[in-house]
């Protein structure tokens, strides 16, 4: 039908029709029937031939869709286009005397046009336009609003689309400057809230405007966020509702109205003054009826609670919970009591923290309230005792009101409502105490005060950081009322980290003057206990400090204290503080400021009364049992009963002195290697009052250095401490250090039987070892004897070792010589080891009967000669002149070869002879040849013998010296008067 | 010119807070400790950029519909604000940057006094008046 056709004819409308064809359409031109059949449609319809369009609903739905979406999108450009033109059209004909309402119309009808044409910047020039007409209008009482309203949209556009255009920096100018046109545009004093309605709404617009355009990435900062405009809403909010507080209660209905705020009386009036004076008044009463009605609580909770997020976000804990203040107090409003509380509850630690009072004071007011109307006895009683407290601003004379109500609360009765409590809540308040009270819930109120500022503070401390187990542990409590009026409690009590103590630090007493608390004025308590003896050595730490309020028959409140007080508002460095404050005796010397607690203390050990004395005479000899005297002697007043001494290396030095270092008791056996390093808990039975104990230790160190020894005694001893028996474990250590040195140096030298030094030693001959033993130990020594023990060489003869109980003191020396010789081996070594010097030696001080020490000294290596001829002389020890002196030379072949030697006898001035002058001799392997001479001395005193010349013919090569085997000279006495020549040799 | 006038302690409780006697006191209170985010932030952000070479003046903190506050952060880490009423537009940077050097002038004759125990609530003559000088023009 034409219906619609003709009811959007000076709409200046255009038809299209949309055909949806099933069917995959053909190329254009093709199919004839189908263009026939359109220009039949288009002719029947009046349409052109433009406006037809076909939907073929196949596959490629979607890219047909687009396609017409495209095709419509231009129709409507260009109808959008005309539209403007047409409005601006319009505009020739207007003058601003008489339609300056039309101005402000036709920009925004143009800038509307141009928004749906997607032209957004010339939009927004044709907003600002309009903007700026619409404050050019005259504006009196009764347009107010009118215009306002009209301002906040065309503002609202303006804004939006500076956000759009990304300039939001634009959009709060534009903001602002709209507020500071309309601020002070209030209208008619009656609807006062109608602005301020206005104002929140303009505030909470522009904030969700701010929000969405930083939900699509714009940034905003801690000072410019969406947060400010929610709570100048929310502010604006709040005025509303006080200005339709003000508004006198009505009852008068007006009816008749198609919508909020229409005036049909006021319809198409054009004069300053209302056409009619009384219907005005009746809509101005229509509208205050209405506001009345208006939740306005909750239309600030919801406009705070938006700016709380907002706040959070952007890094404003105290800006948020400035406004979850005024949450709260919106919800105490609302009458919301529980909500309230929860809110208020919750920032109220952040004040605290803080230490902002006057705000808390505030802040607890309004909670006092709550928990007034909600007969919630348990915040009652906190809200009053932190209002009482040191960090309360309140007056002096609503103090005592509070505390009178405190102790009504106590004895359990209701307390007084709140001053500025209304008489119907208070009234409704008064009957939940009743119902509280008949229901009989709990009396017993347990409040842990380090959360709060109550008015009572309280500190402890133990007397000392440690006690001996047998002193007694003193314990002081300080109790301090801050409320104007003294109060009383019922009990203090503190409990201790090992409970079996508790009942040592209670007060209950029934004097009622001990427990009154003066305001001000400190008290003091003090505990004393005496320790057990399984706490040596822990830690006795208080963990909470109770004080009982009220009665059991009315109500009772425990204020508890962790740890050894100090409440919410007690700095932190105060409760670490090391320093320890004096321990006042009387009440007056008290500074409440300057007392430091002190939770811990430790219980020591009691202090031993003995003496240990260490006597031994160092430094330690190395391997020598070297003696500890130790004399423990009793100073204590009762027996002290199982004395037991650990003594020895003290643990934990470096493993190899543990393994070098032998300690025990019994210094007539030899200690090895199962001896140990420590000996413990050697008993040594029980000892009476000023008696000594002595024991000896000995110890023997394998290597030189410091070591140190530990002596400990440990005993137990029955005490009585403050009435109570108890039996006390005492120990008592005493440490030495004890150098060990090396006692004496030994060294061995080889010699030939002429007594030179030799470098090396002839197979089976003799030789000479020279041992010299030097004694570096500060103490005399006494060497009882020396012995070899060897492996490659056999002493010569069976001949004594020349020391024997040989006493050297400091640098001294004792040396022996023994002759040795090394006997033919079968192997070709060139070096032989000579084997051990054993010597036997103890301390020259030390006691007879102490075992003597064996240190064995490993001797050098001796390298070998094998000589392969050997001469030696047979030839009395001295001549005398002029008397035959009978020379024997033995000649040795040692190979196993036949030695062919040329032997002669080179002349001497000092002796004649007489034997072969020059002879050649072959000696067969393995024989010996002698030959003797008779050597006659011809002159006096030490003479060159007559010297033998060898020449050994297959030895040639060697040419080696024999002549090292023979004596070189010769003592020749003068030829004396008959003397006795035995007195002679011994001389 | 100025509102109210405030010091903050370093660990940001109030040591002393006046306010213009006409008004309402508490609002002014939390004005302050609000403002105290802003500074709080601020101070952050000196500190990570130039380090101890910092501008005491803190500038605008924020300006709220009927106030202005500003902020002044000394090396100890007290913190001056003051607030002036919005629609005091003569005022200049310069003229609060004057008071807060003023405030800071006396703040530090109040620490040298010896029978001042920092920390506590500043209780002085002399500060008063100084304060009173800042407050008293704006009636």
């Amino acid at each position: 039908s034409n219906k619609p056709l003709s009811s959007l004819q000076s709409r200046n409308t255009k038809v299209a029709v949309v055909l949806i064809q099933r069917k995959t359409p053909m190329p254009p031109g093709e199919d004839l029937v189908a263009s026939e059949r359109a220009a039949a449609i288009c002719h029947a319809c009046d349409l052109s031939g433009k406006s037809l369009f076909v939907l073929p609903h196949t596959d490629h739905l979607v890219g047909y869709i687009i396609r017409l979406e495209n095709a419509f999108y231009e129709h409507a450009q260009t109808y959008y286009y005309n539209e403007i033109r047409r409005v601006k059209s319009h505009k020739e004909f207007l003058n601003k005397t008489t339609h300056q309402l039309l101005f402000v119309r036709h920009q925004f009808k143009i800038a509307f046009f141009s928004e749906l044409k997607q032209d957004t910047q010339n939009a927004l020039k044709h907003y600002r336009t309009a903007y700026s007409l619409v404050h050019e209008l005259r504006a009196h009482e009764s347009n107010m609003l009118e215009i306002k309203t009209l301002a906040g949209f065309i503002n609202y556009k303006v804004c939006r689309l500076c956000f759009l255009h990304n300039t939001p920096l634009d959009a709060i100018s534009q903001f602002r400057k709209h507020i500071d046109l309309c601020k002070k545009k209030i209208g008619s004093a009656e609807l006062a809230f109608e602005h301020a309605a206005w104002m929140a709404k303009q505030f909470q617009s522009f904030g969700e405007l701010f929000d969405d355009a930083i939900k699509l990435g714009l940034a905003a900062i801690q000072t410019q966020n969406p947060g400010f405009y929610y709570q100048q809403a929310a502010y604006y909010s709040q005025e509303r509702k006080r200005l339709a507080l003000q508004l006198s209660q009505v009852n008068f209905i007006l009816g008749g109205l198609d919508y909020y705020g229409q005036r049909p009386w006021r319809q198409g009036h054009q004069s300053i003054d209302p056409p009619d004076q009384d219907k005005e008044k009746k809509g101005i009463l229509a509208l205050q009826i209405n506001e009345k009605d208006v939740p306005h609580s909750e239309l600030i909770i919801t406009l705070l609670s938006n700016a709380v997020a907002q706040f959070k976000k952007y890094k404003c804990p105290r800006m948020k919970s400035h406004l979850m203040v005024q949450m709260g107090e919106e919800y105490y409003h609302a009458q919301d009591y529980a909500k309230a509380l929860k809110l208020l509850d919750y920032v109220m630690c952040d004040y605290r923290a803080e230490r902002w009072c006057g705000i808390q004071t505030a802040i607890l007011t309004t909670a006092l309230h709550c928990a007034y109307l909600m007969a919630s006895v348990k915040d009652y009683i906190i809200f009053c005792m932190e209002l009482l407290g040191r960090a309360s601003t309140l007056k002096k004379e609503q103090k005592l009101r509070i505390e009178q109500n405190l102790i009504q609360v106590l004895k359990n009765k209701i307390p007084d409502a709140e001053p500025q409590c209304d008489q119907v809540s208070a009234q409704a308040g008064r009957s939940l105490w009743n119902e509280c009270m008949t229901s009989g819930g709990s009396n017993e109120f347990i409040i842990d005060v380090q959360d709060y500022i109550p008015f009572i503070q309280c500190k402890a401390k133990f007397r000392s950081p440690s006690f001996h187990v047998d002193e007694v542990i003193q314990l002081q409590v300080l109790v301090r009322a801050d409320c104007p009026n003294p109060v009383s409690f019922t009990k203090l009590a503190v409990t201790l980290s090992n409970q079996e103590y508790n009942k040592w630090c209670v007060l209950e007493t029934s004097s009622q003057e001990c427990k009154t608390l003066l305001p001000g004025k400190t008290k003091c308590y003090n505990f004393s206990f005496v320790a057990k003896t399984k706490d040596v050595g822990k830690k006795i730490e208080m963990t909470g400090i109770e004080v009982m309020l009220g009665s059991s028959s009315g109500r009772c409140v425990f204020l508890r204290w962790r740890g050894a007080g100090g409440d919410a508002a007690t700095t932190r460095e105060f409760l670490q503080s090391n320093k320890s404050s004096s321990w006042p005796d009387t009440e007056e010397d008290l500074d409440w400021e300057s007392m430091t607690i002190l939770q811990n203390t430790m219980i020591m050990s009691r202090v031993p009364k003995i003496s240990v004395q260490l006597s031994h005479q160092p430094p330690a000899l190395s391997n020598e049992m070297y003696c500890i005297h130790c004399t423990v002697q009793s100073l204590e007043e009762g027996v002290a009963k199982d004395v037991k001494l650990t003594a020895g290396l003290k643990p934990g030095q470096d493993a190899n002195l543990s393994q070098t270092t032998r300690v025990t008791l019994d210094n007539s056996k030899a200690c090895d290697d199962t001896t140990p390093s420590l000996l413990p808990d050697i008993l040594l039975g029980n000892l009476k009052p000023g008696k000594k104990l002595e024991k000896c230790v000995y110890v023997s160190s394998l290597t030189t250095g410091p070591r140190l020894f530990l002596f400990h005694i440990a005993y137990s001893i029955d005490l009585s401490v403050d009435g109570q028996q108890i039996l006390c474990k005492c120990q008592k250590d005493e440490m030495i250090t004890i150098e060990t040195l090396v006692p004496f140096e030994v060294s061995a030298n080889f010699l030939s039987t002429k007594f030179e030094p030799l470098e090396q030693v002839a197979v089976d001959l003799p030789f000479l070892m020279l041992t010299e033993i030097r004694s570096s130990s500060p103490w005399p020594l006494l060497l009882a004897s020396t012995s070899l023990q060897n492996i490659g060489i056999t002493n010569t003869q069976h001949h004594k070792y020349q020391i024997q109980d040989v006493i050297l003191r400091k640098d001294e020396c004792a040396s022996e010589c023994l002759c040795l010789r090394c006997p033919s081996l079968a192997d070709n070594n060139n070096d032989v080891a000579t084997g051990q010097y054993v010597i036997l030696w103890r301390r020259h001080s030390s006691s007879p009967d102490s075992p003597l020490i064996s240190t064995t000294v490993t001797l050098p290596h001796a390298s070998l000669e094998r000589v392969p001829l050997y001469i030696h002389a047979d030839i009395p020890p001295f001549g005398r002149v002029r008397e035959s002196l009978p020379v024997c030379f033995h000649i040795e072949n040692r190979t196993a070869l036949v030695q062919e030697v040329q032997i002669s006898v080179e002349p001497s001035e000092s002796f004649m002879f007489s034997g072969l002058k020059q002879v050649h001799i072959r000696i067969l392997p393995g024989s010996k040849q002698q030959m003797l001479y008779n050597y006659y001395p011809l002159i006096a005193g030490y003479q060159t013998l007559p010297q033998l010349s060898i020449s050994v013919d297959r030895c040639t090569t060697k040419a080696y010296n024999l002549r090292r085997f023979l004596p070189h000279r010769i003592f020749v006495k003068p030829q004396g008067k008959e003397v006795d020549n035995d007195s002679i040799a011994a001389a | 010119m100025a509102v109210c006038i405030a010091v903050i302690a370093k660990e940001n409780y109030p040591l002393y807070i006046r306010s213009v006697p006409t008004q309402n006191e508490l609002k002014f209170h939390y004005t302050v400790h609000t403002s105290l985010d802003v500074v709080e932030e601020k101070i952050s952000a000196v500190g990570k950029s130039l380090g101890d070479q910092r501008e005491l003046y803190l500038g605008l903190l924020y300006p709220t519909e009927d106030y202005k506050v500003y902020g002044y952060v000394t090396n100890s880490k007290v913190k001056f604000v003051i607030v002036v009423d919005s629609s005091n537009t003569s005022l200049r940077d310069n003229e609060i940057r004057s008071m807060f050097r003023k405030l800071h002038n006396s703040f530090t004759d109040v620490m040298c006094n010896p029978f001042h125990t920092p920390g506590n609530p500043i209780q002085s003559k002399a500060f008063d008046e100084v304060v009173s000088g800042m407050l008293a023009q704006s009636t």
